[in-house]
């Protein structure tokens, strides 16, 4: 009997391991090859994708690192997501605000309203969005893709803000409102202090949505000045063809501020980027 | 005279009393002004950015334009022709199988594996949050730079498929370039992007299940399997359809990690999805009128998901 179970459980933590190890050499592998791929000569590359470089070249790495272009795409990017990030945090927190704390007529239509930009992708928009941004004059400028940016990151942040603030302790509105605080230094002085949590979860959202983001830069942006990372990217392997040491080193290069952020801000990645469905 | 006078002097003071007291009223806390301050820069973007342009496509999507000038000036109405051609498309039905396709895998085959993972490693313990932190990995790359990576690999000349094919001295094999498998591979890519993500969103229910519930199901004898299928899946369906919401979501905008990976739609347009249709025949040739006819049926398909979402899924859990 003893013997029978031990068998069953050592069977099912070998199936366990096994199944664990297996995704984790499915995930792994291609970053190994790219990580690497980028120290490798080409011919080698051709001959030898998985193993270790037989001499290390740094040459596709000092190239990308040393070019201006490079640095030139990844401020646009640090410029346009900055500036998303910040504009959602404002707007979208003061919204979510007069939802949880404030009545008036019409509020659960308005709210509505709002949630529906949840369910339509940026896709279902983008040939009028194109139109407006090129006829006010927006086009090749960072404004015209942060302000698309923005308006589709309002819904999800609307509603992470609007649960959150929900939950802050009833009392502490009453006693505020009853001590002659107004709603605005309300909002600003004692729940915004209070919210760091969820700033920080929306923040990581939307910063990392910003910073990955491909489609909207991709329409409105021609001039190769203001180009964020992604579009540099696609841009540089255009230029490369199938050059892979180079293009793996690229890809290296811009994986790597991605790769030490979500080391760094985890617990907030994890959360923002699943909904809130994880809490922090 | 005079008593009229005063009767309008009275009347106008009354009303001004009468706005002091419903401002009074409304406005305790400057509530009325935090209102007006703090609903329109939000609400205008919205409105302006992302409603609008909805709204407009579905006007453009009557039309032929190329959108240089003014609807007005080069716009030519059509009436239905837009959405006739393209719901008779063969290369549409294929993009609408394959966004279809998308969906079919996360449910049949990315969810269970997140779902299997999550189960083993929910558990608190550094070696797990090691194997949680891999997983999640490939999900915080851009699209563009995962579609980019696995373009390498499945490099026929150089990657892992190129590797594979030389090891057993094969003829080089390039699945991206192949119709049968082009849309295939894609699909590797999304299961290697995503399942982590899932899995993370299963973790997340399964640390709420309470451990008593588990730990006295065990002392009453329920074994491993109707510990899992018993309790822990029932408790955590929430997780189970967020995760479900965003795989649709995520198919009907799937677009991004296709552009590095094939262009134009891949062979003969065999890996379009909606939206990389839309894409090619809307905004790459100059077709505003046909690519925001596209798009109306993406809005179509995205509400009646969400009908069905909001009516079956959710509703089914509440009863």
């Amino acid at each position: 009997m003893t013997e029978m179970t031990d068998r069953r459980s050592v069977s099912a933590s070998v199936a366990r391991w096994g199944l664990l190890l297996l995704a984790a050499l499915f995930v792994l592998l291609p970053f190994w090859m790219t990580t690497l791929g980028g120290f490798k000569s080409l011919g080698e590359l051709r001959v030898s994708p998985l193993g270790l470089p037989r001499q290390w070249d740094a040459t596709a790495y000092l190239d990308i690192l040393t070019s201006s272009m490079t640095w030139q795409m990844m401020l646009n990017s640090v410029v346009i997501t900055g500036f998303t990030v910040a504009l959602v945090l404002i707007i979208a927190s003061m919204l979510a605000f007069t939802f949880s704390h404030i009545r008036f007529a019409g509020k659960q239509y308005l709210y509505s309203y709002v949630i529906l930009g949840m369910m339509f992708p940026g896709a279902t928009a983008i040939l009028p969005l194109f139109i407006k941004i090129r006829d006010i004059g927006l086009l090749d400028t960072y404004a015209g893709v942060i302000l698309p940016q923005v308006a589709f990151g309002l819904a999800m942040s609307v509603l992470l803000f609007r649960t959150f603030f929900e939950q802050l302790p009833k009392e502490l509105f009453e006693a505020a409102l009853v001590d002659g605080c107004s709603y605005g230094r309300f909002f600003w002085t004692i729940v915004m202090p209070l919210s760091k949590p969820i700033l920080a979860t929306v923040g990581v959202f939307i910063l990392v949505g910003s910073w990955n983001n491909y489609i909207f830069p991709l329409i409105m942006l021609n001039d190769q000045s203001v180009y964020p990372w992604p579009l540099g990217l696609m841009e540089f392997r255009g230029q490369y063809g199938s050059e892979w040491n180079r293009i793996l080193a690229y890809i290296t290069v811009t994986i790597l501020p991605a790769v030490a952020f979500f080391l760094y801000a985890q617990k907030y990645i994890v959360a923002g980027l699943t909904g809130g469905a994880v809490k922090g | 005279m005079k008593s009229v006078d005063i009767a309008l002097e009275a009347q106008r003071t009354g009303r001004l009393s009468a706005v002091k007291e419903w401002l009074y009223r409304h406005n305790t806390g400057g509530r009325l002004s935090t209102l007006l301050l703090f609903i329109p820069p939000a609400l205008m973007v919205f409105t302006l950015l992302v409603i609008l342009p909805i709204a407009e496509s579905g006007v453009y999507s009557f039309y032929r334009w190329n959108g240089f000038t003014a609807l007005s000036d080069s716009g030519r109405w059509v009436g239905w022709r837009n959405f006739q051609f393209i719901l008779q498309d063969p290369v549409f039905h294929q993009a609408v199988w394959n966004t279809a396709k998308i969906v079919l895998i996360s449910l049949l085959i990315q969810l269970p594996l997140a779902m299997m993972l999550a189960l083993s490693i929910a558990s608190k313990g550094s070696l797990n949050t090691l194997f949680r932190l891999v997983y999640f990995l490939p999900f915080i790359l851009a699209d563009v730079v995962a579609g980019l990576i696995w373009r390498f690999i499945y490099d026929g000349n150089f990657g892992l498929v190129a590797a594979f094919t030389q090891l057993f001295g094969m003829e080089s094999f390039y699945p991206l370039a192949d119709r049968d498998w082009a849309f295939n591979a894609i699909l590797v890519v999304v299961v290697w992007k995503y399942f982590g993500y899932h899995m993370m969103i299963y973790i997340a229910g399964l640390q709420s299940v309470p451990n008593d519930l588990v730990e006295a199901a065990r002392l009453d004898g329920a074994g491993r399997l109707q510990i899992i299928f018993r309790i822990k899946l029932p408790l955590i369906m929430p997780a189970i359809r967020l995760s479900i919401f965003f795989s649709v979501i995520g198919a009907l905008q799937f677009f991004e990690m296709a552009m590095p990976l094939v262009t134009s739609g891949g062979p003969s347009g065999s890996a379009h999805t909606i939206v990389t249709y839309l894409y090619e025949f809307g905004i790459v040739r100059s077709r505003i009128g046909f690519g925001s006819a596209v798009a109306v049926l993406l809005f179509v398909m995205c509400a009646i998901f969400a009908f069905i979402y909001q009516r079956f899924v959710m509703a089914r859990n509440t009863a």
